[in-house]
């Protein structure tokens, strides 16, 4: 009746975020199963409740040889990924000092907190978060998504592709994990929306953040 | 090995433990349990009208034999107090679980009371799980421990271990054999017998006791470290984060208390951190029995949901990261009515009338949110009604109350008797969408179907209202904004109690989504800047880069609330659908709960 006293130091940990309708949980959970299919063990966690009425959506995912907290604790995020620019500035705090926000750069005004509110839109988050020595790495997943593949709402599966670049994790696992979770009739524009982001990723040019996330566990084959 | 849910684990745990009866009402976070498990086969599993009259079917089917589940969140189970207090006087024949789904941090909920408390009222155990594995290898166990006893079990579980999810290895199912029926008013007639049931309830208390000394719902892992930590549910997952080296006293049976090994340990280590959300319930048991080297609330402070951050500085002062700001604090971004969501226009009539609402649980909670502030007192299930006569009775006149369809068949209904009875003149909108929407769309006895999709009959609310000799009834259009306005006013003129049913089906109902719906368009030729469309706060209508109102029409469902509000007749239907393309999936596990 002994547990062994390890730590979930070691897991990886990425935290999305975003605003209700964008996908926040599809992206965790697909991260967490991909983990999970490449061998590992992982653990997801949200709160339910707001995700269809518009407010702040945030998932947490980890994994790892064991992973304890589903939670990440503040500051231990390798990964903070925001589909919305205000949520990814609401999270970035979660980042660990070597670790690296991904952020596209879409903005959805909060109009359900007033006019007030809405003029406090921190509209240069990016800049905000550079100058503050955070690694950010850009991907105009929306805009992308609605020029090169018509339709907006896969914005989400475009920012996985990009992380698929950064994780961890071996590249075979993303392509059965997509049929298996994404509904037939929407799976040729969702492979697509994957493609352009990990495409994207791969020609991402700060080669620092990606060592900083990926390197450091020595476990890409990229 | 598959990946599941805390309260999809549960579920699965459930029907390998053999149930064959699973009811509740809806409610986070304990609603995907059901929904989850009407998917297997060999288990009846149905939403109730409430908590209490779940827990009514649930013990008629145990005391008759069979395993029952009963699924609720924690404060349904005050709705069900009055049958839980009493079930354990008599015991149970097979196997009978109650799900109580706690809320700490009040992520969806109106409080944070920790339902142990009510557990060690009616003397009944309490299993808690930690980890998606356990929600399922925990439930069947708890079944057994239920027949082992005769006692009914409560399964707490709270927000993050419901949401949690994590892999699981399944097993198989237990048919579970029927315990014998033999009517016996001796046992069951409790009322007339309760005098003579009472010791037993102390004894099985004493043999449970014992039994939790060795239960395997508990596990130590000691290596002589000086800290020890006593922690239950997903804290213990957070000790082991935070506190990695020291001992850990894992409880999995959180009452009764396994006093004698807990006693043990505190002597055994310099200093014991009581790690458990909520209530000091099991710091407080601890500090009665003579443990002088507890450490718990004093440190880890009342209320809020855990965190490993929390602990971490509450024990050794490491502080985490405090969230960045662009100088000014970040623009808050709550909850609201879904685009094209019916109750959108009553909360502007309301707000406009200026009239004094008593609210209720459900979305239409929302209405007490800016720009409407339109409900003025909220507290739980069903209270509108009674809040709004007692409103009415202390001169606050006239006073309305707003009710949905589930809230008002689950709770309200007693009030409307109450305001005919008492001629009380309240006015009752009740907001009928055919579905309970908050907790993410279940049918309920106005929906015409039932948790399986098997047609069923639906409550006629006019009739109904009618029935109990409200002669004032009328049914308006939701999206009907000047309908609404006119209804209401000529309600509240009534002499008597009057009800204005404000029926229009929730946007997120499947047979909603599914229609192909012309989005609508501002003609910028026509559009005069009056801005009179963002009156009803449509989160598809914001300001387009040219200053002009624009319609997202993607998001745009076609309710038309804006056009009406257009003295330009300004807004159209767009041509073609607008869309382009075919809607793409919705997030796999994106339901509102």
């Amino acid at each position: 009746m002994t547990a062994a006293a390890t730590s979930t130091a070691a897991a990886t940990s990425v935290l999305v975020a975003g605003v209700g309708g964008q996908g926040v949980l599809l992206v965790s959970e697909l991260v967490a199963r991909a983990a999970i299919a490449a061998g590992h063990d992982a653990l997801q966690t949200e709160v339910h409740g707001v995700s269809q009425r518009g407010g702040s959506v945030h998932s947490h995912v980890r994994f790892g040889a064991t992973v304890h907290s589903p939670l990440i604790p503040v500051g231990q995020a390798d990964l903070v990924v925001g589909l919305e620019k205000l949520e990814a500035l609401r999270f970035a705090h979660y980042v660990r000092p070597d670790g690296a926000l991904v952020l596209d750069p879409h903005e959805i005004p909060p109009i359900s907190a007033g006019a007030e509110a809405m003029a406090r839109y921190p509209h240069d988050a990016a800049d905000l978060l550079r100058r503050r020595g955070l690694r950010t790495l850009e991907v105009p997943a929306t805009d992308l998504a609605l020029r090169e593949l018509g339709n907006a709402r896969v914005a989400n599966v475009l920012v996985l592709g990009f992380l698929s670049t950064l994780l961890p994790l071996p590249p075979d696992v993303w392509p059965d994990l997509l049929a298996e979770q994404v509904p037939a009739r929407f799976l040729a524009l969702n492979r697509r929306a994957f493609a352009l982001g990990a495409a994207l990723g791969r020609a991402e040019d700060d080669a620092a953040a990606r060592r900083s996330v990926g390197v450091r566990r020595g476990a890409i084959p990229r | 090995m598959t990946f599941l849910s805390g309260n999809q684990a549960l579920a699965r745990g459930a029907w390998e433990a053999g149930v064959r009866y699973a009811t509740g009402y809806p409610g986070t976070p304990s609603t995907e349990i059901l929904e989850e498990l009407v998917r297997y086969p060999g288990v009846d599993a149905h939403w109730a009208t409430n908590e209490k009259v779940a827990f009514e079917e649930g013990m008629g089917f145990a005391v008759a034999g069979g395993r029952a589940l009963v699924t609720m969140k924690h404060v349904g189970l005050n709705v069900a107090a009055d049958a839980f207090m009493v079930f354990p006087y008599a015991g149970t024949n097979g196997g009978f679980v109650v799900v109580s789904a706690d809320d700490p941090g009040m992520h969806s909920s109106q409080n944070e009371q920790d339902n142990r408390y009510l557990a060690r009222m009616a003397r009944v155990p309490i299993v808690e799980p930690g980890t998606p594995q356990e929600c399922l290898e925990f439930m069947r166990a708890a079944f057994d421990l239920s027949e082992a006893f005769g006692t009914p079990v409560m399964f707490r579980t709270t927000t993050r271990t419901a949401h949690t999810k994590g892999r699981v290895r399944t097993g198989e199912r237990f048919e579970a054999p029927p315990v014998a029926f033999t009517p016996n008013p001796r046992r069951f007639s409790v009322p007339i017998y309760g005098r003579q049931l009472r010791p037993l309830l102390e004894d099985r208390l004493t043999r449970l006791a014992a039994y939790a000394e060795t239960a395997p719902f508990n596990r130590v892992s000691a290596g002589g470290h000086p800290i020890g930590v006593v922690a239950n549910g997903i804290s213990r997952a957070y000790a082991r984060e935070v506190l990695p080296e020291a001992d850990h006293f894992e409880l999995g049976l959180t009452y009764p208390l396994p006093l004698v090994g807990l006693l043990a340990f505190c002597r055994d280590h310099q200093t014991v951190y009581v790690i458990e959300e909520g209530d000091p319930f099991v710091e407080e048991q601890l500090c009665a029995a003579g443990a002088t080297n507890v450490v718990g609330k004093a440190v880890f402070g009342p209320g809020g949901e855990y965190s490993p951050e929390r602990l971490a500085q509450a024990i050794d002062g490491r502080v985490a990261p405090a969230p960045l700001e662009a100088g000014l604090p970040l623009p808050a971004r709550p909850p609201m009515f879904c685009v094209g969501c019916g109750h959108r226009t009553v909360f502007d009539v309301l707000g406009q009338l200026k009239v004094t609402v008593a609210g209720d649980i459900g979305c239409y909670t929302m209405g007490a949110l800016p720009p409407y502030e339109a409900e003025h007192l909220t507290f739980c299930m069903g209270a509108s009604i009674g809040n709004a006569v007692g409103l009415q009775r202390a001169g606050v006149t006239r006073s309305l109350a707003v009710i949905g369809d589930s809230t008002f068949l689950h709770s309200g209904l007693p009030g409307l008797v109450d305001a005919v009875y008492t001629r009380t003149p309240v006015t009752v909108l009740i907001l009928d969408n055919g579905t309970t929407g908050m907790t993410g769309q279940q049918p309920n006895p106005v929906t015409g179907h039932d948790l399986a999709g098997a047609p069923a009959p639906a409550v006629d609310l006019e009739a109904l209202t009618r029935a109990l000799g409200v002669d004032d009834v009328v049914v308006v259009d939701t999206w009907d904004r000047s309908g609404i306005r006119r209804a209401v006013l000529a309600a509240m003129a009534h002499a008597g109690p009057s009800v204005v049913i404000c029926r229009g089906p929730c946007q997120l109902l499947p047979e909603m989504r599914a229609q192909d719906r012309q989005p609508l368009v501002v003609d910028e030729a026509l559009c005069t800047e009056c801005n009179a469309c963002y009156r009803i706060r449509c989160p598809a209508i914001t300001p387009g880069p040219n200053g002009l109102p624009t319609i997202d029409a993607v998001a745009c469902v076609t309710c038309a609330v804006c056009q009406e509000l257009c003295r330009y007749d300004a807004i159209l239907p767009l041509p073609g659908n607008g869309r382009g393309v075919a809607a793409p999936p919705a997030p796999a596990n994106g339901g509102a709960r």
